[in-house]
């Protein structure tokens, strides 16, 4: 069997702390192919998050590999750019220079200083956030924040896109509009994206396929489900698709049905 | 455990951090003044009125923001006046201070030679004094803090020292610092820097050890090295904090030198009122408590005014 683009293989994170130790993912695998979009959903505190920060490389898993286009994931790289939840934008630099930073540190060796601003400036371009790039983050919405960030990973040309909740602080709206632009350059570009997410529909519409993780502790991997649909995709005209509807009410049962989140009371 | 020593010790980074306007200039605006010009107004005249409007607003908010103080400032001048106006006072009233310190006050800049010098050339001296201490203060400040803040070692071997060697008073430092010295003018300087430098170091290693995982990780993704790490985001990050601990420390090296100068004598504005003190020249100690009074509030300005310039974008995400 050939390996995947990207592979998570039997990986395991507990946290030790003093005293006691939790154990947050078991066993976790997963293939992904090159340009392949997957979300992963589960319900708060499951351990998504300890998952793309593994495959970032940014926390260790304590047993099991991630191998990414033939070589060991064991330490972070722009290689695979993170886009985090709170944005995390230098607020200290304008819109420019963050994502100038990332373009200067991934190309500083390989393209010239001219290079380099225009490439800055097409990545803001994909996002389009060209208008407000003397601006500082403090100065901007926070959908706008969310696609600096965006085009800050992008612009480091990673292996992989990892983005977690990049939209869920977000109102419903420009949420929906940063969906369609994340398809545009997804279609575009052509991307091999891991994102997390709470939100099913959002789920459904980007995915290749949908992972579904069990409820901590221990989580694991529950089921996987392929959205067999053809894309652009449209999200008017996928409201009564049947294949979206069951993508949809696939995600729901599990999350809902079987998984539910059970309340400490 | 180890960290709440350091924050203890700390004069309140975050509530005293990046200082924002007067808190009158923030609190005045009367925001309902321009409204009812405006409505009635044609858009022809709206453009003016709208400028009559700030100009008003800016014009209330100079009113309410010196108003206040001249206020007090008068009032208690008369007070002072009165009080000591009474026969058989040991200090002198306000317009005795006037007549007998005419001659210091109309001309700062005369120079007779030695120590027989106007109050600019003392305040200028002291202030000479202050620039080195403080400066050496500053860079090895943020240094230190830096190390402590970064590297949990450091932390552990140093701040038990400097949490002692801090609450040593500054004056107690300088007959060890004329003992090593063997002049004045280093030792006090020496003076300046010890006394400057503690809340600098605190200050700035608490900014660093604070520094938003978020900022850490985007580091690391983007491979930052030490050097890159340091002046991209560790000092930027933790620029409130440290200019909290560099307007304390300019706030304590006015403190100590005009107490350091009464002892190592020669020219500066402590020695001065030393001098004055011993030829019971009380206006004169009165007209050199004001300019110290000024200088210092001055001195502070200057740093929070730079603090607000350079960590501008930093206190708010
Ligand atoms: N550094 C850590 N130390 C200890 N426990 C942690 C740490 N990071 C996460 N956890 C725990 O791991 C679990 C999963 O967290 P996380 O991956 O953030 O969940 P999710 O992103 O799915 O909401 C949580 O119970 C959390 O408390
Ligand atoms: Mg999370």
């Amino acid at each position: 069997m050939t390996k995947s683009y990207l592979s998570i293989e039997q990986v395991d994170k507990s946290f030790a702390r003093t005293g006691s130790t939790t154990e947050v993912l078991r066993k976790v695998s997963l293939g992904v192919e090159k340009g392949e979009f997957i979300s992963i959903i589960g319900h708060s505190g499951c351990g998504k998050s300890t998952l793309l920060n593994i495959v970032a490389g940014l926390t260790d898993a304590t047993s099991g590999a991630v191998l990414l286009d033939g070589g060991l994931v064991d330490s972070p790289g722009p290689d695979r750019a993170v886009v985090f939840q709170n944005h995390s934008l230098l607020p200290w630099l304008t819109v420019y220079e963050n994502v100038r930073l990332a373009v200067n540190k991934v190309f500083g060796r390989s393209r010239s200083a001219a290079e380099r601003h225009e490439w800055t400036l097409r990545n803001l371009e994909l996002v389009q956030m060209t208008h407000a790039l003397d601006k500082r983050p403090s100065e901007i919405s926070g959908g706008m924040k969310q696609r600096v960030g965006i085009a800050r990973a992008l612009a480091m040309e990673p292996k992989v896109l990892l983005l977690d909740e990049p939209f869920g602080a977000l109102d419903a709206l420009t949420r929906a509009h940063l969906q369609d632009q994340v398809m545009q350059i997804h279609a575009t570009l052509g991307n091999t994206v891991l994102m997390i997410t709470h939100d099913v529909d959002e789920a459904v519409l980007l995915s290749d396929r949908i992972v579904m993780m069990t409820n901590g502790p221990a989580a694991r991997i529950g089921e996987i489900c392929e959205v067999r649909l053809p894309r652009p995709r449209r999200r008017v005209e996928l409201v009564s698709d049947p294949t979206y509807l069951r993508c949809r009410s696939a995600v729901l049962k599990f999350l809902y049905d079987r998984h539910r989140l059970v309340e400490a009371a | 455990m180890q960290h709440s020593t350091a924050v203890k010790a700390t004069p309140a980074p975050r509530a005293a951090a990046p200082v924002s306007a007067t808190p009158a200039a923030a609190s005045a605006a009367p925001a309902a003044a321009p409204a009812t010009v405006v409505a009635l107004a044609t858009p022809g005249r709206r453009a003016a009125a709208a400028a009559a409007g700030s100009l008003r607003r800016g014009l209330s908010n100079l009113a309410t923001s010196v108003l206040p103080p001249l206020f007090t400032l008068a009032v208690l001048v008369a007070v002072w006046e009165v009080v000591c106006s009474a026969p058989g006072s040991s200090l002198p009233a306000p317009s005795a201070v006037l007549v007998n310190s005419w001659d210091l006050i109309v001309d700062p800049f005369f120079d007779n030679g030695g120590i027989d010098k106007g109050l600019f050339w003392h305040l200028l001296a002291s202030l000479q004094r202050v620039a080195v201490g403080y400066a050496i203060a500053a860079v090895a400040g943020v240094a230190l803090g830096v190390l402590v803040g970064q590297s949990v070692w450091a932390m552990r071997g140093l701040d038990p020292i400097f949490q002692v060697l801090r609450t040593v008073p500054p004056l107690a430092w300088l007959p060890l610092s004329l003992a090593a010295f063997r002049d004045g003018q280093p030792s006090a300087i020496f003076v300046i820097f010890i006394t400057a430098v503690w809340p600098i170091i605190i200050n700035t290693a608490v900014g660093v050890r604070n520094i938003p995982d978020d900022y850490r990780n985007v580091a690391r993704v983007l491979r930052l090295n030490a050097v890159e790490y340091v002046y991209t985001i560790m000092i930027p990050s933790a620029a409130p904090y440290i200019f909290t601990g560099l307007r304390i420390g300019i706030g304590l090296s006015w403190l100590a030198i005009v107490a350091a100068e009464m002892l190592i004598g020669g020219v500066g504005i402590g020695f001065f009122i030393w001098d004055a003190w011993n030829s019971s020249l009380i206006s004169d100690i009165i007209l050199a408590l004001i300019y110290v009074g000024v200088v210092g509030f001055l001195l502070d300005r200057v740093v929070a005014t730079v603090a607000r310039i350079v960590t501008r974008g930093t206190a708010n995400t």
